[in-house]
């Protein structure tokens, strides 16, 4: 009952979320305030991520394809794709879910507990529209250059550690990383950031507008809220790959 | 001029309120009293509208809230500003920011028009200028609740709502909130109504009291009848603490 429960209020609180703003220059300026908070400040932990997975990613591969049949170019291919498909988008996004979302959870819910939403009620502020649309603009609309930028500087992490390690040549990777190249996937997986950047955003935000209690309660809703993301990237990953990749 | 009539509201089928019924006066600081637990926190935030009732009506000037749509009880909040318990400053803006922000949000008032009403509205409130760039959680307490008070009359508000507005606080500063809000009713014709279960508070200015217990109306009065009621609850409320006993039998 209560999963039926949850459903019903995440719609009805989206439905306030999308509602129609009282002052679009404020909600700009939260926009603004939001990119920087969430995406741009994202973007160095993406790095760091990225470039130890492309580096890992491609020692592993060559660690699987050492017969001598395979072409050494497979390793750069591998490594793309891998990137490409499901590291940049999927796991980031899980990874996101944990760094984002619980950032929205607890902000939203400690600003429940301590009545400043009460407060935008007072004033005759839709506390919801204020609050989380600007978050969910922000986190779709960086989600999209976070996966970029995840699978070029996972790419360079590859470049970098497979010749450095001596499994593979600078010339058999790159040769490799341009080998059976589907732009396609870079839209597959775009689509699917948009998808997750919506439910890093919108599910956390959930979990911290209806919290009620005191310090403990954010903190259980935070862990709540980014498990909850998990899963359901999951879910949306699996619809989406087979809605459009097969 | 606020006044409820028979108001019900109950949660999970406890009932909370049990038919109130009362009026509070313009220009007054309209004081609701009781014991923690009686209900006054559920009647302040049910004539907000933080809470539906299940039944009665709530009327606002010869506006009924209770029958308004969500869009005109909308335009109705903006003439409602609370002070609550906790202050509920936006910690992430600063003192300034705050008191600027239902001008920004709601007014078309050029930037300089608002750094004046921000000056003036925390001048009013006795915040220093140094003061104005700090976070909220850089400030004591007692100040938090003055900033507080200067966001809640930066929009000229017609009803200004208190939920406990000097608990945590050293007795002195309790006293000077408290001769803040009563002086803030005065200068601009507001209608206050002060949740509190402060003794110091009822003394000092307490106008019109209104004191409810177990969800019932019990009492209504003003500060100079309030020691020598014969209401058993009320005495037994009041009472409990031994100063106001002596001060009853001194008269």
């Amino acid at each position: 009952m209560n999963f039926f429960f949850d459903v019903g209020r995440y719609f009805s609180m989206l439905k306030r979320v999308f509602a129609r703003p009282e002052k679009h220059r404020m909600y700009f300026k939260q926009l603004f305030l939001e990119i920087d908070n969430l995406g741009v400040n994202s973007v160095g932990l993406v790095i760091i991520i990225s470039i130890f997975i492309g580096s890992i990613m491609t020692i592993q591969f060559a660690y699987s394809l050492a017969n001598p049949l395979y072409p050494s170019e497979l390793i750069g291919l591998g490594t793309r794709d891998t990137l490409m498909l499901e590291f940049s988008s999927t796991m980031l996004a899980l990874i996101m879910a944990g760094k984002i979302g619980s950032n929205i959870t607890s902000e939203i819910g400690s600003m429940r507990v301590t009545e400043q939403i009460d407060s935008l009620e007072i004033m005759g502020i839709n506390s919801a529209s204020y609050l989380i649309l600007p978050k969910i603009i922000a986190v779709v609309f960086i989600f999209p250059f976070l996966y970029i930028l995840s699978v070029f500087f996972g790419i360079l992490g590859g470049l970098a550690t497979g010749p450095l390690v001596g499994v593979i040549t600078i010339p058999e990777y790159i040769a490799g990383i341009q080998w059976l190249f589907f732009p396609y996937y870079i839209t597959f997986s775009i689509i699917k950031m948009i998808f997750f950047g919506f439910l890093v955003a919108s599910v956390p935000a959930y979990f911290g507008y209806y919290v009620q209690g005191g310090a403990l309660q954010v903190g259980k809703a935070s862990t709540k809220a980014v498990v909850n993301t998990n899963i359901l990237i999951l879910l949306f990953d699996l619809i989406l790959t087979r809605l459009l990749l097969t | 001029m606020i006044e409820v009539k028979n108001i019900h509201k109950s949660f999970d089928g406890n009932e909370v309120l049990k038919g109130i019924s009362t009026r509070f006066e313009k220009g007054k600081t309209n004081l609701i009293i009781g014991r923690s637990g009686s209900g006054k926190t559920v009647l302040l935030k049910s004539i907000l509208g933080l809470f539906d009732v299940d039944q009665g009506e709530i009327w606002y000037n010869d506006r009924d809230f209770t029958k308004m749509k969500q869009k005109d009880r909308k335009l109705l909040r903006q003439e409602i500003e609370m002070v609550f318990q906790g202050g509920a400053l936006f910690d992430s803006i600063s003192v300034e920011d705050n008191v600027r922000f239902p001008l920004d949000m709601f007014t078309m008032m050029t930037t300089i028009e608002k750094q004046k009403r921000v000056a003036f509205c925390l001048d009013h409130v006795n915040i220093e200028k140094k003061a104005f760039r700090l976070n909220p959680s850089e400030i004591s307490g007692g100040m938090q609740k003055r900033v507080a008070i200067a966001r809640a009359i930066s929009l000229n508000p017609k009803y200004l709502f208190c939920d406990e507005p000097n608990s945590g606080l050293d007795p002195e500063t309790a006293t000077v909130i408290d001769k803040l809000i009563q002086s803030l009713t005065k200068e601009f014709q507001m209608t206050t109504i002060i949740n509190t279960h402060d003794m110091n508070s009822v003394i000092e200015i307490g106008e019109s009291i209104l004191f409810i217990s177990k969800g019932k109306k019990e009492w209504v009065g003003t500060k100079n009848e309030v020691l020598n009621s014969h209401n058993k609850k009320l005495n037994d409320f009041i009472f409990a603490n031994k100063l106001y006993a002596q001060m009853r039998e001194g008269n």
